[in-house]
């Protein structure tokens, strides 16, 4: 059943992306482009998810445990250190220079584009170095 | 349609999408934590990110089918978007979530953390694209004509004439 639901999770999440408009790097330029010709819709996009999920989340988090499962597997940590300061920066910029975040670039795979694809390879190294790093400190 | 109705919709459902996934499975829905996770030696449980994962390209079947104006190319060079993936891959890592899962998930749970996160990633973003946009052709001058300048040098070093 958790196979099943994650299934499901994931077809919606990558649905309301592709009509969010998140799947179009064009756009999401066009979003950052604060000096240029700014499109500022795609704030609807974390506007809704968040309007939503700041009611619905404290909802779900009263129960004891999830459906389907035994407990609630959330990050704990709330100390604002370098990690999270120079991680979310190099994001930002690669963000910034494709117009792709992780969710999108792998719902965008479907399109068989070389430079999806490519990008996409190179997240993936780039997720493996950071858990190299990441790992090796602790 | 205004331009802001899709991206609201698709935000209800991508919040939905959220909320379900926390509802049911208990985790949070952020792409880059599920994805890196599988990298991750010794987590048991990882069928449930392959069917994620599954689930997002059948989302993308999906929005093919029905919605095929929803994809669009990277207006960047192959080599931009290869040094952008890696960036964005490790950034994520390092900053454990990306824009679901601080900019969605951690939002919606109140997270200061997330929301640090959130505004320095779409400033460096805002940032990258402003310099990019807007300054590369400044930039890209400066590189050609130093690149040209060095390539005279070399020549001449190389030919041994400009030494003589």
């Amino acid at each position: 059943m958790k196979q099943i639901s994650a299934l499901f999770c994931g077809w919606l999440f990558a649905v309301g992306l592709g009509i969010a408009g998140m799947t179009k790097p064009s756009k999401i330029i066009g979003f950052l482009d604060v000096a240029g010709a700014w499109d500022p819709s795609l704030m609807f996009v974390m506007g809704g998810a968040v309007s939503l999920g700041l009611f619905s989340f404290a909802w779900v988090l009263k129960r004891r445990a999830p459906v389907l499962d035994e407990k609630f597997v959330l990050a704990e940590k709330a100390a604002i250190d370098s990690e999270l300061l120079a991680g979310a920066a190099l994001f930002g910029i690669g963000w910034g220079l494709s117009g792709y975040c992780p969710g999108p670039a792998l719902v965008s795979l479907v399109t068989g584009n070389g430079s999806v694809i490519a990008f996409v390879a190179a997240m993936l190294a780039g997720l493996g170095v950071g858990q190299w790093w990441v790992g090796n400190k602790r | 349609m205004t331009s802001w109705l899709l991206p609201l919709l698709g935000g209800l459902l991508i919040g939905s999408a959220a909320t379900l996934f926390l509802w049911l499975n208990g985790r949070v829905a952020g792409i880059s934590n599920i994805v890196g996770g599988l990298w991750s030696s010794g987590t048991g449980d990882r069928a449930w990110r392959w069917f994620f994962i599954l689930g997002l390209l059948a989302g993308g079947v999906t929005l093919a089918a029905f919605h095929p104006e929803a994809f669009g190319d990277s207006p960047s060079s192959l080599a931009v978007l290869v040094l952008a993936g890696f960036l964005v891959g490790l950034g994520a890592r390092v900053g454990n979530g990306c824009t679901s899962g601080h900019g969605v998930c951690g939002l919606s749970r109140r997270s200061l953390r997330s929301l640090v996160a959130t505004l320095v990633f779409m400033a460096a973003a805002m940032a990258t694209v402003y310099l990019a946009k807007h300054k590369l052709a400044v930039l890209s001058a400066g590189i050609t004509s130093l690149g040209a300048m060095l390539s005279l040098c070399g020549a001449d070093a190389w030919t041994g004439q400009g030494w003589a």
